[in-house]
């Protein structure tokens, strides 16, 4: 059983739907990556399995619970944690600030899970005092990624997380997910380089014009013709 | 020697300590504005009229109060009717904010919707403290009136100008000093100050860390009736009250908090100390002043007086078209343009 | 055509309800409140035009009517020879410094590099050429006002025929806009709202200080006019005859036939400005307009200057205004600075342009119409009110006599809930835009 599962799912933005009974799940530990051409659905699955977009058919489970209903910030509150594209810092508040907003729902000591965050990110560390706006690029999404971490979320939500980076900062940022899915979370993720997406991904979930097109795991669909031919360039 | 001095206390006496004390004034009602604009997102024309409805209720506790024959010695009763006057005007911006605005927070409506609805709201703020208070000047001082008095002063220093300082110049200054360091002090070391910073710094993400935003709106108003009163009473004791005075401040304090950076707290105080300084410099008849400096054969015949006083809103337009022409973002940057 | 027979019978119901106003009150009162309707109704539909074409929130239109004024007294008052002699030159010259200054600050601009030493060269040259100007200026404007100060004690104008002042009061207008657009446009809203206001505030101000050139406070009286005098009218033959064939009496008729002559005058240019107003909203410029006013981002990509449109609507717009504040002068006959307040001049106009249907110049029109109408009205409905209200109480109550005296600050509050009811309810207004579908 998946501890986090969107089945079926069916809806759009407005009148009409963009996603056909998609299905993303992914286990406790395990990294999915979600890829797919330009306007495929991807990150509308992912906003949907967070409850960013209302499906009119489907459902979305956390740890076998119905979480359907629920809004955003209730699913935080229940242990799944959100990282926009763009606009995912306060840029005109410091590093350390940011960590605390990222924590804002929690009333007991945030300081060991700082910790944990400067330990996996030793730059924020760094510039722990720094406004986050002055940052680099791939800085500034560690402290994105930082900031979503600081609720002790179950499952962490990354859309599209190395879009505007640096092939190094790409390759460092890679790493550090399979650091933090190693200390036992999930990690559910649409990205565009699906090459290297797909490298470190357990489960990867092909997606065209909002359906499931090939489901397997990363190695698996990485070795496949038809998807190496139509999305990885052969 | 002499000459200097005498020209420095004939300074500090028309110029600078008023200028310290409008200044004052000014910097509470900017920061009131920016904080709405930061955090709401809009420009509220309705805060001078905000300001007079606040100052309204201190001065009906006032005379209350007078009447009940309670004072607080040579401080003006006034201070003892403020805490009531914040009370009822945070009341009257929270629910002009329940009917009002929030239908267009919902619909996510463009802030020139805003700016209209403030108008609206300006008028029935404006008919209100009229129809309650009449449209005349009100007098509500008392206390002590002088810290320091010229003769006094003179009789100190044996200089042949004297230097006054009013108890509400003082008063003023000193509330300034407090109050913004409070607010100050709540926006960066508070969780709920914080969590208005993240707000007003990207929405969208405070609402997924779990803010809330409805304490977030109703904070905000309570901070800016807050400044609005205390603002408005300052300068009712100041100099007086009338309700068409408070909506003439609108230019000077929205002068204030542009030039500054609108939407940047401390902008705003460094623009209402620079837009009062300017005003009253260039509105002084340097006169005499120049008559202590120059020598016997230069003495001037006219006032020098760069600007008539009935121009003095005239130099808070000039300075904020100067900086919107060269630095539109004010002088600390701003979350406006 | 449902829309059409609906917007007809709004118009048709105002008509009607002026004539209930003639029947029951007066046919003067009437006709002066139709005067004052229509033009409310040119005001409003300037506004509209930077409103409906741009989304321009122009808070300064007290201002822009108070130049239409000054226009009319510049125009239209015979010169008065002894304060020219005595300051005219002195006045030219100051003018012409002022100017120098002005073309040397911007020589400086252009020569300089950018840094802070050229906006140090220019706030140097500025400085200097205003005390050079002031210098000049004060000993001629302090001649002029000694001149008869209590008769005269100004410059005049220029004797012209006082129709010419309706342009002339659009062109001063415009230049004004043109200013305040050129800083302000290209920014965001709310600060083109504050800069409207103030400089409304400053031309008032003005009016009200030079009295070398507009007698301040003391105001001008006496303005000629474009329409006949009662006096002269009752002394005419041909007038004489009118009454007796029409049956009525030539004092009360003289009255009403001037009002008939400004409606008759003012309801040309009513017609001639909306005629012009929807031609040029139905041209490709209108079109552009509208779809600049919908979507900046992507006009701006497809190349049309956003700022250069603004700042022709902004001026346009307030060219109309500057027209109707001459027609309001001329209507006076006098050019009184004081009742210039922002209160119940440019936002009455806003509730009328919101009320009535902002986008559409027809709903201006009727917004104008319909406002102004209630604003005269609700100052007898209120006092009604009130005496109603306070009938029970003790004659001699002074909660009672505070409750009657402040009849008339119920009016403001009334308007601010229009606008914010209109606004919330039926944002649209009455008559509201036209997005052509059909």
């Amino acid at each position: 059983m998946s501890y986090l599962i969107g089945e079926a799912m069916t809806g759009g933005y407005g009148g009409v739907d963009i996603l056909h009974e998609c299905t993303i799940a992914v286990d406790k530990g395990e990294i999915a990556v979600i890829v797919g051409p330009n306007g495929a659905g991807k990150s509308t699955a992912m906003k949907a399995v967070f409850g960013m977009l209302d499906i009119h058919t489907g459902n979305i489970l956390l740890d076998g619970e119905d979480i359907t209903a629920l809004t955003p910030q209730a699913r935080v509150a229940k242990g799944m944690a959100f990282v926009p594209q763009t606009n995912n810092i306060f840029p005109s508040m410091s590093v350390e600030q940011n960590l605390e907003m990222g924590a804002f729902l929690r009333t007991d000591d945030i300081n060991t899970t700082m910790e944990e965050v400067y330990q996996l990110f030793p730059i924020l560390r760094e510039k722990r005092n720094q406004n986050a706006g002055e940052l680099s690029g791939g800085q500034r999404q560690q402290v994105a990624v930082g900031r979503a971490l600081m609720t002790q979320p179950k499952v962490l939500m990354l859309d599209e997380p190395t879009a505007g980076v640096s092939p190094i900062v790409m390759d460092e940022l890679f790493d550090l997910i399979i650091d933090i899915a190693r200390t036992g979370l999930s990690i559910l993720m649409v990205e565009q380089n699906a090459r290297q997406a797909l490298n470190i991904a357990d489960k990867g979930y092909v997606l065209v014009q909002g359906r499931n097109r090939f489901t397997d795991t990363g190695q698996a669909l990485m070795n496949d013709p038809e998807v190496r031919r139509s999305f990885l360039g052969g | 020697m002499e000459s200097w001095l005498n020209a420095f206390a004939l300074l500090s006496n028309f110029v600078i300590v008023p200028a310290l004390a409008y200044g004052s004034q000014l910097a509470l009602g900017a920061l009131g504005v920016s904080l709405v604009f930061g955090i709401l997102r809009f420009s509220n024309f309705a805060h001078g009229d905000t300001m007079a409805f606040g100052t309204m209720v201190v001065i009906l506790f006032t005379w209350w109060f007078q009447s009940m024959g309670i004072s607080l010695g040579p401080l003006p009763t006034a201070l003892l009717a403020l805490p009531f006057g914040i009370f009822f005007c945070a009341l009257f911006v929270l629910a002009s904010d329940r009917l009002v605005y929030r239908f267009y927070r919902k619909k996510r409506a463009d802030p020139v919707i805003f700016l209209i609805a403030s108008v609206g709201i300006m008028f029935v703020t404006n008919g209100i403290v009229r129809f309650i208070i009449g449209p005349d000047d009100q007098n509500f001082a008392d206390g002590e009136r002088f810290i320091i008095r010229a003769r006094d002063f003179k009789e100190m220093t044996g200089l042949a100008e004297g230097v006054s300082i009013k108890l509400s110049q003082g008063i003023t200054f000193f509330t300034m000093i407090v109050v913004v360091a409070a607010v100050f002090w709540f926006l960066n070391r508070t969780r709920s100050g914080k969590s208005m910073r993240a707000y007003s710094d990207n929405e969208d993400l405070a609402l997924l860390s779990g803010i809330n935003p409805d304490r977030v709106v109703a904070i905000t108003w309570i901070i800016a009736a807050a400044l609005a009163t205390i603002a408005g009473t300052l300068y009712g004791l100041d100099k007086s009250f009338k309700p068409f005075t408070y909506f003439q401040l609108l230019l000077p304090i929205f002068a204030a908090a542009i030039v500054g950076g609108l939407g940047n707290p401390l902008g705003a105080i460094a623009g209402g100390f620079v837009i009062a300084f300017s005003e009253i410099t260039i509105t002084y008849a340097y006169k005499r002043f120049a008559g202590y400096l120059l020598p016997e054969g230069m003495q001037p015949d006219g006032l020098v007086q760069l600007l008539s006083t009935d121009y003095k809103f005239a130099v808070s337009f000039i300075i904020l078209l100067l900086v919107l022409l060269v630095r539109p973002h004010g002088i600390f940057k701003g979350t406006g343009v | 055509m449902k829309s059409v027979i609906r917007n007809v019978s709004y118009f048709l119901i105002m008509t009607a309800l002026i004539v209930v106003v003639g029947q029951y009150q007066s046919w003067n009162l009437a006709l002066s409140i139709l005067n004052l309707c229509i033009i409310s109704a040119i005001m409003a539909l300037g506004v509209n035009i930077q409103w409906g074409y741009a989304g321009l929130f122009n808070v300064g239109v007290m201002g822009f009517a108070a130049l239409g004024g000054l226009a009319a007294l510049l125009i239209s008052m015979p010169p008065v020879g002894e304060a020219w002699s005595a300051g005219g030159v002195g006045v030219a010259f100051g003018v012409l410094s002022m100017l120098v200054t002005i073309a040397a600050a911007v020589f400086t601009f252009r020569s300089l590099a950018r840094g802070k030493l050229r906006m140090l060269a220019i706030i140097i040259v500025c400085i200097i050429g205003y005390l050079v100007s002031r210098a000049i200026f004060d000993p001629a404007t302090d001649a002029i006002e000694k001149v008869n100060p209590a008769a005269t004690g100004y410059l005049g104008g220029m004797g012209m025929p006082i129709l010419l002042a309706w342009p002339i009061g659009g062109l001063f207008a415009g230049a004004a806009a043109w200013v305040v657009g050129k800083i302000t446009l290209g920014l965001r809203t709310d600060y083109l709202a504050i800069a409207t206001l103030g400089i409304s505030e400053i031309i008032v101000a003005m009016l009200k200080n030079e009295d070398w050139m507009t007698r301040g406070v003391k105001n001008v009286v006496g303005l000629p006019r474009p329409v006949p005098y009662e006096i002269n009218l009752q002394r005419s033959e041909w007038f004489i005859d009118l009454c007796a064939r029409l049956g009525t009496e030539p004092v009360t008729f003289s009255s009403i036939f001037v009002k008939l002559c400004y409606a008759s005058l003012f309801t040309v240019v009513l017609l001639l400005i909306l005629y012009l107003s929807e031609k040029a909203l139905r041209s490709p410029w209108g079109r552009m307009m509208r779809a600049i006013r919908d979507n900046e981002v992507s006009s701006n990509a497809m190349g049309k200057n956003v700022t250069a449109r603004h700042l022709q609507v902004f001026i346009l717009g307030s060219v109309v205004v500057g027209i109707a504040g001459a027609m309001l002068t001329t209507l006076d006959g006098q050019m009184t600075p004081a009742s210039y307040q922002p209160l119940r001049f440019t936002f009455l106009i806003w509730v009328m342009v919101i009320v009535g249907g902002s986008g559409n110049n027809w709903g201006a029109v009727l917004g104008g119409f319909v406002i102004w109408y209630f604003w005269i009205q609700a100052e007898p409905l209120g006092v009604w009110f009130m005496n109603v209200i306070t009938s029970n109480m003790d004659a001699g109550s002074a909660l009672r006599a505070h409750l009657l005296d402040s009849a008339q600050h119920m009016r403001l509050m009334t308007m601010g809930l229009i606008l914010l009811l209109t606004l919330r309810f039926s944002p649209r207004g009455l008559i509201p835009e036209r997005t052509g579908h059909r």
